[in-house]
């Protein structure tokens, strides 16, 4: 039995024309052939959207999906091109991907890795997909940037902000756009050291699983490095759902701040639960109690209402930015739309277009070749300002966003406002941090 | 101390809506024998009672902003809803205020028809049928619920205030001596918590008090004399399966200030609540409320920190942990009657 | 033949002769067709419909026979799957001694849950049960993410020891799991004018295993200690009267059910190392149940059925978009196209959850004995005068 894992477009191209009108069965391996894992050989070439479909964060995954569909429309040379036009590489045209034209599957990783996996796998072996980008957690992402790595096909991350992902679980295969907790502690920190000053006493609720513990650990260091001291904290259930005993703790600490390390349904909650309960009504200590949520999204600050105002955040892109790679995309999503697009549509519509623009330019499908056109490739116009993707750990660095709930929203999409546009030089780490420290990228996988 | 009365209140507020679930549970179970899976999906039906009437209120029409400019350039829109220009700006923005309370009387018709419905039209064909196709059917409805729910709200929660006049919190340690601002608590969750007392002990006189009361008394303590006395139960037990539907979703309404409601919170409260019942003992109203309360104080208490300090995790597991104890020390739960559901 | 009688023979044989030739029969659409979206004969597919089966068959065991609804099973499957990936870590990439410790911890575990659960019967053993597994799920998630990997799972590293192996592969990949060379994620691929069939290694090697645990399951089923679990289930009380003490019985089923369930979690972290708390939460329990009683409670191949069923629906029907559905209604005028993917669109893709609640309720109101009754239903159709024979063959009626 020879080597022949994860293909099957090409294996059938060539098969049909080895075994044209004969009946015959024909027995083939992909090894040798091409190269790589399920190379495309036909007119199309084919991606995989794995997106959250069900469960809690189908919303966002659904405008993850809105997003792909835009971007696959824009690299066909459909629409007004979107962000192609702003992008400062100009390798694609608008006729595809190498003059293939980008065909999609999608599936529904329910935010659990096991069934985030079962469909990337799906997508390989069944679908030949050549790239696979999407998801909406870090545990997915982790999990799926894995399986990647092994069945050799490159992995665009989608929503994931743990310092993990291109941290200690890193892989060859894998890039990420999206800023990560580190991003979110160092540009939060002096934000909030100028509003509320360096003196203050914080509180951590944390989300009891990696991405908490990664940021709440950002956030410390960061805050603490400001000269503010960390009273307490405490770790939270992820099927917690009434958080009311975890903020009663609080009124009696002398803490003057809560940072919430919690995410999607948990933040409205955690959130929600902790304006009911007046903290931000209090006095402690001669100061005004406040609130702080590292990670926000705009989906969620929907969702936990009025109490997000003035609450400050960081994000990693936010729609009313006005550069024109921002303006653009807006427009052309809004148009189709009908409403603004999320942080979590705007990396994935720009992981696309990063995707086929490395594929353009190496002129080959071949993961290695994408990832020697990925690696330490510097853009700009694509929103948020000139990014690296650096070479070392396939992270993107660029301008992180500290954000605050509007006071006076005049829609409901407009409920965040942009407090700071943070340079990416404040937020730029070494590879070997210790908060990122360990693992390593291994060598790129071809596959097949 | 004051943390540990918080925490009691807490508790206590946790408990209620335990306690309520649990409530419309056993009677489900005690009355009709049948384990309804889709408990939870009627507590999350109910809480989206109160979205859908607070939306059906500020239905509203499209007003041009002069001047102003919407994120793609075209002119900006302003809502008006309709009821502003039937009562009046002020009138109409108080009804929507009120919008949650209202759903009280909204809810309840609605919740009784869907239970009669789901009663007559599905659960009465599953009395004979064992308890595993019982799980099967009523879990397959949850879903189908659940996902009727998600295709027209989304998957995001949905926030549904309180009105204002309850926003803000009591500060009970003034009022025993303790410093100002250190025992305070939300005026909608004592609401929360005196509306459970109202239902539970509504329900408990109903059941106790009046003759329809004592003929499903008897009817769950044996079915078969009840029918052989010639008492059409299964007419009384219809109505019971509305009654149980409409404490969920009572439940449900009064919840949505707390948190907001998403489709999926019938789900999360479902597993929860069926451990209460059976660490209650199964069929046992007063079991299913005294667990109700006891796991959401037990609750409350182990999230502390102090707690968490000495046993790691233990935030995790104590529900599970209580339950296992409970379960192996008294074989039946708190209050359980012998020979229920042991088989 | 092999100690079976002649309705069991049969029985087995044709289930290994539907999972011998799988990847034709779960492939009847040729590529590229509007059709071959329905096509289930992908690897991971396949191997996930047999590793489900090895778990419903174990779950069958102790539900089918004892009665006891175990509602925690899927608590042994991970900690199976734990077990299998730590294997790989630390001690080499084959499978052998993975599968062996996943299915002795989960034996060891499933015999301490056993035996406290055990001491309550009915509705209070499944709630106990329940808290087993909950319990494990989130201590895996959060404090224990040390040993679990928590929340992105546990996973294979380039600087792992693998004593007996090589922790890199020569061009610096982590190694993969395989059978003493033989690499789990091989394929051979046969193509016959436009139908491509894939053969995998790991699906043929699931497939074995598979049918060796459901000839195990036979044999228990027709043995005298089958004999004894289903007296436990028609009437315990009348069994303690008699003098016998039912618990070592159902004990042992306890823990023959749990193995069963690791060696799916084993099986599962062989096909792809990776082992997530979230196989162990109260959902993933809750499915096993459910693909048990979809299938038919109690039958010998019922719960392969349904497990099937279920993992093609999450598979299958999940991955349908509107764009799929615009393709095969395009010959269609367009208002008419239109109508008809808005009516269908619900239901698929992102709505698949819907269909399978809906396909929940159809069954069980439809068909109470599950699939394997619907079968009998279309064989009696067809008048054959084996029906009833068939029947005496594939049921054991549940109570």
């Amino acid at each position: 039995m020879s080597k022949g894992n994860l293909t099957r477009r090409g294996v059938l191209k060539t098969g049909a024309v080895a075994g044209a009108g004969l009946a015959l069965p024909t027995y083939l391996s992909a090894a040798g052939h091409e190269g790589f894992t399920n190379a495309p050989t036909g007119s199309t070439v084919t991606l995989g959207f794995n997106v959250p479909q069900s469960g809690p964060y189908a919303d966002e995954g659904a405008d993850e999906l809105r997003a792909y569909e835009l971007a696959v429309e824009h690299l066909n040379g459909e629409g007004d091109g979107g962000m192609l036009n702003t992008f400062s590489s100009k390798a694609l045209d608008g006729t595809g991907i190498l003059g293939k034209k980008v065909e999609y599957v999608t599936g529904d990783t329910q935010t659990k890795s096991d069934a985030a996996r079962a469909s990337a796998k799906s997508m390989i072996e069944k679908d030949g997909a050549v790239m696979i980008t999407g998801g909406s957690s870090s545990g997915v992402a982790v999990a799926v940037q894995a399986l990647c790595q092994e069945a050799g096909v490159i992995f665009m991350a989608g929503l994931t902000h743990s310092n993990d992902t291109t941290g200690k679980d890193k892989r060859a295969n894998g890039f990420r756009h999206f800023f990560n907790s580190y991003m979110s502690g160092a540009a939060l920190a002096p934000v909030l050291a100028a509003n509320y000053g360096t003196d203050r006493k914080a509180y951590h609720l944390t989300a009891d699983y990696n991405w908490g513990y990664t940021t709440e650990e950002a956030v410390k260091s960061s805050t603490e490095a400001m000269g503010w001291e960390t009273v307490g904290s405490v770790l939270t259930p992820l099927t917690q759902t009434d958080f009311s005993s975890y903020i009663t703790p609080v009124l009696q600490s002398d803490a003057d701040v809560l940072v919430l390390n919690h995410y999607g349904g948990n933040m409205v909650n955690s959130l929600t639960n902790a304006v009911q309960f007046g903290l931000r009504d209090r006095i402690v200590n001669g100061k005004q109690f406040e609130i702080v949520v590292p990670l926000y999204s705009r989906l969620m600050a929907k969702g936990a209402g009025a109490n997000v105002k003035g609450i400050f955040g960081s994000t990693n892109w936010h729609w009313s930015l006005q550069d024109e790679g921002s303006k653009a995309f807006v427009q052309s999503f809004g148009t189709k739309y009908g409403f603004p697009p999320s942080q979590a549509a705007h990396t994935c519509y720009v992981q696309a277009l990063l995707y086929a623009d490395a594929v353009q330019r190496a002129g080959s499908f071949a993961p290695c070749a994408v990832v020697e056109a990925l690696e330490g490739f510097e853009f700009d116009g694509m929103g948020n300002g000139k990014t690296l993707y650096r070479a070392e750990d396939h992270q993107c660095f660029k301008d992180v966003l500290v954000v605050k709930g509007k006071e006076n929203p005049s829609s409901e999409f407009d409920l965040l406002e942009i407090v700071e546009v943070t340079p990416v030089e404040q937020v730029t780490y070494a590879p070997d941090h210790p908060q990122v420290a360990g693992g390593s990228l291994g060598t790129c996988n071809n596959g097949a | 101390m004051d943390a540990i009365i918080l925490q009691i209140l807490n508790g206590l507020d946790k408990g209620s809506a335990y306690a309520l679930i649990a409530l419309g549970l056993t009677l489900i179970f005690g009355t009709l024998g049948v384990v309804n899976f889709a408990h939870g999906a009627l507590f999350m039906i109910g809480a989206f009672c109160a979205v859908t009437l607070s939306r059906l209120l500020s239905l509203s029409h499209k007003v041009e902003v002069p001047g102003a400019v919407d994120f793609l350039g075209n002119p900006q829109m302003r809502d008006v809803p309709y009821i502003y220009d039937l009562f009046g700006e002020s009138l109409g923005a108080g009804i929507i205020d009120w919008a949650v309370p209202l759903s009280i009387l909204f809810a309840i018709p609605v919740m009784i028809l869907i239970g009669v419905i789901m009663e007559r039209g599905l659960i009465k064909h599953f009395y004979k049928r064992p308890h595993a196709d019982q799980i099967l059917v009523t879990f397959g409805l949850a879903i189908v619920l659940q996902e009727v729910i998600k295709y027209y709200y989304g998957a995001n929660p949905i926030p549904t205030p309180a009105p204002s006049a309850f926003v803000g919190s009591f500060d009970f340690g003034a009022l025993v001596g303790f410093e100002p601002r250190t025992i305070i608590y939300p005026y909608w969750r004592l609401v929360y918590f005196a509306f459970a007392a109202l239902i539970i002990g509504a329900v408990f006189a109903f059941l106790q008090f009046t003759t329809f009361g004592m003929v499903v008394r008897a009817g769950m303590a044996d079915r078969e004399t009840v029918g052989l006395l010639g008492i059409n139960i299964d007419k009384r037990f219809t109505i019971m399966f509305g009654l149980a539907a409409a404490v969920a979703g009572l439940a449900g309404v009064m919840y949505t200030p707390i948190n907001s409601p998403n489709y999926h919170m019938g789900m999360d409260f479902l597993v929860l609540s069926f451990v209460v019942v059976v660490v209650g003992g199964m069929g046992s109203l007063p079991g299913a409320v005294l667990a109700g309360f006891l796991l959401g104080i037990l609750e409350s208490f182990a999230s502390m920190r102090e707690v968490i300090a000495i046993i790691p995790g233990i935030n995790q597991v104590i529900i599970y942990l209580v339950a296992i104890v409970i379960l192996l020390t008294r074989p039946r739960g708190l209050m359980g009657r012998k020979g229920v559901m042991e088989d | 033949m092999f100690g079976l009688d002649k309705k069991d023979a049969s029985l087995l044989l044709i289930v290994a002769a539907l999972v011998a030739f799988a990847p034709f029969l779960l492939n009847p659409f040729p590529e590229g067709s509007a059709m071959a979206q329905f096509n289930a004969g992908y690897p991971d597919l396949m191997q996930r419909f047999v590793i489900f089966g090895i778990f419903a068959i174990g779950f069958n065991i102790l539900f089918g026979l004892t009665g006891y609804l175990s509602f925690g099973h899927a608590a042994f499957l991970g900690v199976g799957s734990y077990a299998a990936v730590w294997m790989f870590k630390l001690l080499s990439m084959n499978v052998i001694p993975a599968i062996v410790l996943a299915v002795a911890t989960a034996g060891v575990f499933a015999l301490i849950i056993g035996y406290v659960s055990l001491r309550r019967s009915g509705i209070y053993f499944s709630i106990l049960t329940l808290a087993f597994a909950q319990m494990s799920f989130a201590l895996a998630y959060s404090v224990l993410t040390p040993i679990t990997g928590g929340e992105t799972g546990l996973q294979l590293a380039l600087d792992d020891p693998r004593i007996f192996g090589s922790a890199t592969t020569a061009d610096g990949n982590i190694p993969v799991p395989g059978f003493f060379g033989l690499e789990m994620r091989d394929s051979a691929e046969l193509v016959f004018g436009s139908w491509v069939f894939t053969f995998n290694v790991g699906y043929y090697f699931a497939a074995i295993i598979m049918l060796a645990s459901f000839y195990l399951s036979i044999r228990i089923f027709r043995s005298p200690f089958g004999m004894m679990l289903r007296a436990v289930k028609s009437n315990q009380q009348r069994l303690n009267y008699t003098g016998l003490n039912p618990r070592p019985y159902t004990l042992a089923a306890f823990v023959i059910s749990g193995m069963y369930a690791g060696l799916a979690g084993g099986l599962m972290a062989s096909m792809d190392p990776l082992a997530g708390a979230e196989r162990m939460f109260w959902t993933a329990s809750g499915e096993v149940v459910l693909m048990t009683i979809l299938g038919g409670v109690g039958t010998l191949i019922g719960p392969v059925l349904g497990a099937g069923l279920i993992k093609y629906m999450e598979n299958i029907i999940s991955k349908i978009n509107s764009d799929i559905l615009h393709s095969w209604f395009a010959f269609l005028p367009d208002g008419l196209e239109d109508l008809i993917v808005a009516l269908i669109y619900p239901f698929i893709g992102k709505g698949w959850h819907l269909t399978l609640g809906i396909v929940f309720m159809l069954v069980v109101i439809f068909l109470p004995g599950g699939l394997v009754q619907g079968g009998q239903k279309i064989a009696a159709m067809f008048g054959r005068k084996k029906a009833e024979k068939t029947e005496n063959a594939t049921t054991e009626p549940a109570e």
